[in-house]
């Protein structure tokens, strides 16, 4: 008995090691690459879009993977965490003087504000279930997308203003607008850096490792696996639900904040739909509840269309085809079957050339 | 008299989503899958009446059987490639294959027509009639859409009750494998359902485009989402729920952007689907099934 638990536990945290090492060593190489200018301006300019999609996807695969609900919004909470943070980081210019503290701070607000329209979403939407719960998550981060995508807010020596219309900002001179509503916000300052995105990561990976392995976690998995079993053993099954869900949203406003102050302006339409079902294409490729394949699978993914930018209008009709083409290879007992056989073939011809070539020896 | 023409607006759009809304609810109710697909065949029936008129100079009315037989076609080929492979596959498996094909079709719509929007001129060539000395329009868009989504509603409705094929269809949807057993040909039932689907929306994707005459490649991804909340909305897998959910939110759109804000009618709309489904969670017209343990 003994032996088994330890080999678990080793087990574990072999798998987390690795997930731990295989982002190190990825940050490392990419550093050293990068101070040596072997890396090109654009390839720079995708570094901290990655960081912000994988730790998306990691915390997506703690709702999706882990809990096993199906989310279609969580765009709408990197929007909020975007839209705070920006208005957190441009309010405290001039008032904290570290870059550094005030991204962190911008991170910190954004998170508890998604994390604050988590709680407000999951309480109502985690007793649906199923494709129900898909389409009411997707619901929301419509209305996420809507609502900050009209909200105006100026600032001036009185302090912040809010309002919802084009008009309903008046500032003293001297005053700039942080926020301009389907305008979105313009003239951010470029405050997230390449290193922030790998801290971030190693945070994202920390909270949704440690969670998955804890009581809770394993709570969370019992509810995914039979939900029925997992209340009758006592499990609070919204509660945990709940859980997941609120620890995704933070983590996910965290990283649109890091997002938002990569570039110079940004507009709510960016958060929409279309973005939402992005992160879940990187959380079932990569597999679900598979942390390492999320992080694996955001970075490979993200850079695909990138990198096929060479085949201009025909990037995103292959990237199409590539999404279709491994879902029937994974999932498609046909064309599994039929993988099969062409392997066994391959295997059979590598058998006659070795064979051959040990006759011609002897 | 603007809340009658608001009103009347109001069917019109709803009408348009309730037939989109219908291919949704079928193809959910018999393949249970959600064929995200279904927004773009709209936009691919659009471009092909577009093209059909405005570069084969032809009939309208001819031009929207071409797009109904391409859409057919379509359809119907996606599915045997895409998504019949993947029976029995987890159902997230199959969203994401849709999704894929999703794009597939926009892309390749960008390809073929190009990203910049298109000018569709109305095939409905009747003049408006005016109310109330001109108070109230009905435009003849408005009449043939209406028209058509009754006409579409009734002939499903028969269809599925009385034909052969209509009533393998609702056997499989209720239990795959005991209509297999019973000799029902389910992939060919699916393959029919895909059919009609995609012959609908190549209808509501002209009907559309008639109403708001701007055409490009996303065309018809919010129309598709928003017909496809509409069929939950009515209770997915009811066919006079998809109706009454598309009239519902049609009419909650054209209020909100009457009487509210134009900035929120996304949210409004998307804010009454939700307390619906916490109210009634099977939908308005839906089967409330209670699990057995």
């Amino acid at each position: 008995m003994m032996g088994m638990r330890l080999q678990n536990i080793w087990q574990k945290n072999k798998t987390n090691l690795l997930t731990y090492g295989t982002v190190t060593v990825a940050f490392l190489v990419l550093q050293i690459l990068s101070s040596q200018d072997m890396l090109s301006r654009s390839t720079q300019g995708y570094l901290v879009p990655i960081c912000a999609y994988i730790v998306m996807a990691v915390s997506l695969n703690l709702v999706v993977g882990v809990s096993g609900e199906l989310s279609l919004g969580h765009a709408g909470f990197m929007g909020v965490g975007a839209f705070v943070g920006v208005v957190i980081s441009g309010s405290l210019k001039g008032a904290v003087e570290s870059d550094a503290l005030r991204l962190v701070l911008s991170m910190v607000g954004g998170g508890l504000m998604a994390g604050v329209a988590g709680v407000i979403i999951g309480v109502p939407v985690l007793r649906l279930r199923g494709d129900y719960l898909a389409i009411v998550t997707l619901a929301f981060g419509e209305i996420l997308k809507n609502i900050i995508g009209n909200i105006y807010i100026g600032k001036d020596s009185s302090g912040l203003h809010f309002a919802m219309s084009a008009g309903g900002v008046s500032l003293e001179e001297g005053g700039t607008m942080l926020l301009k509503g389907p305008m979105g916000a313009t003239g951010i300052e470029k405050l997230s850096s390449f290193t922030a995105g790998f801290l971030l990561i190693l945070f994202t990976l920390f909270v949704v490792l440690n969670l998955i392995h804890s009581k809770e976690g394993r709570a969370i998995k019992a509810i995914r696996d039979n939900r029925i079993a997992a209340e009758c053993v006592g499990i609070h099954v919204t509660a945990f639900k709940l859980k997941a869900f609120v620890v995704a949203s933070v983590l996910a406003g965290m990283a649109g904040a890091l997002f938002a102050q990569n570039y110079s302006a940004i507009t709510a339409d960016k958060f929409d739909f279309t973005n939402s079902i992005n992160i879940l294409v990187f959380v079932v490729l990569g597999g679900m509840g598979n942390i390492l394949g999320s992080v694996i699978s955001a970075t490979v993914l993200y850079l695909l269309p990138e990198l096929l930018r060479g085949l201009q209008d025909f990037r995103m009709i292959l990237y199409a085809v590539v999404l279709i083409v491994v879902m029937l290879c994974t999932w498609s007992p046909q064309v599994k079957g039929k993988m099969q056989v062409a392997r066994m073939w391959l295997g059979k011809q590598k058998d006659k050339i070795f064979r051959k070539g040990a006759a011609d020896h002897a | 008299m603007e809340f009658l023409q608001y009103t009347i607006n109001g069917i019109s759009i709803g009408a348009v989503y309730a037939i989109i809304a219908l291919g949704y609810t079928m193809v959910y109710g018999i393949a249970k899958m959600l064929n995200f697909a279904h927004g773009d065949i709209i936009m691919v029936g659009a471009y092909i009446s577009f093209s059909v008129t405005s570069y084969l100079h032809m009939s309208p009315y001819l031009s929207v059987l071409i797009a109904m037989v391409g859409c057919v076609v379509l359809g119907v080929l996606i599915e045997a490639l895409a998504y019949r492979p993947l029976r029995g596959a987890p159902s997230l498996a199959v969203l994401i294959t849709a999704i894929g094909a999703s794009y597939f079709l926009q892309n390749a719509a960008q390809l073929i027509w190009g990203s910049d929007p298109k000018n569709f001129t109305s095939i409905v060539t009747f003049s408006p009639i005016k109310l109330f000395d001109g108070q109230v329009t009905i435009t003849g868009e408005v009449l043939v859409t209406v028209v058509t989504c009754i006409v579409i509603m009734i002939g499903l409705v028969l269809f599925t009750e009385k034909t052969k094929i209509g009533k393998s269809m609702r056997a499989v949807s209720e239990d795959r494998d005991a209509a297999q057993l019973m000799g029902i040909h389910v992939n060919r039932t699916i393959s029919v359902t895909f059919a009609i689907g995609s012959a609908l929306a190549a209808i509501a994707g002209i009907l559309l485009c008639s109403t708001v005459p701007t055409l490009q490649p996303t065309t018809g991804s919010m129309p598709g989402i928003r017909a496809f909340t509409a069929a939950v909305f009515g209770g997915i897998g009811s066919i006079p729920g998809a109706m009454l959910g598309g009239l519902v939110l049609g009419l909650v759109e054209t209020f909100t952007k009457g009487y509210i804000s134009t900035q929120f009618s996304d949210a409004v709309v998307f804010l009454v689907l939700i307390v619906v489904l916490l109210v009634k969670p099977a939908g308005l017209l839906g089967k409330n099934i209670q699990e057995k343990v």
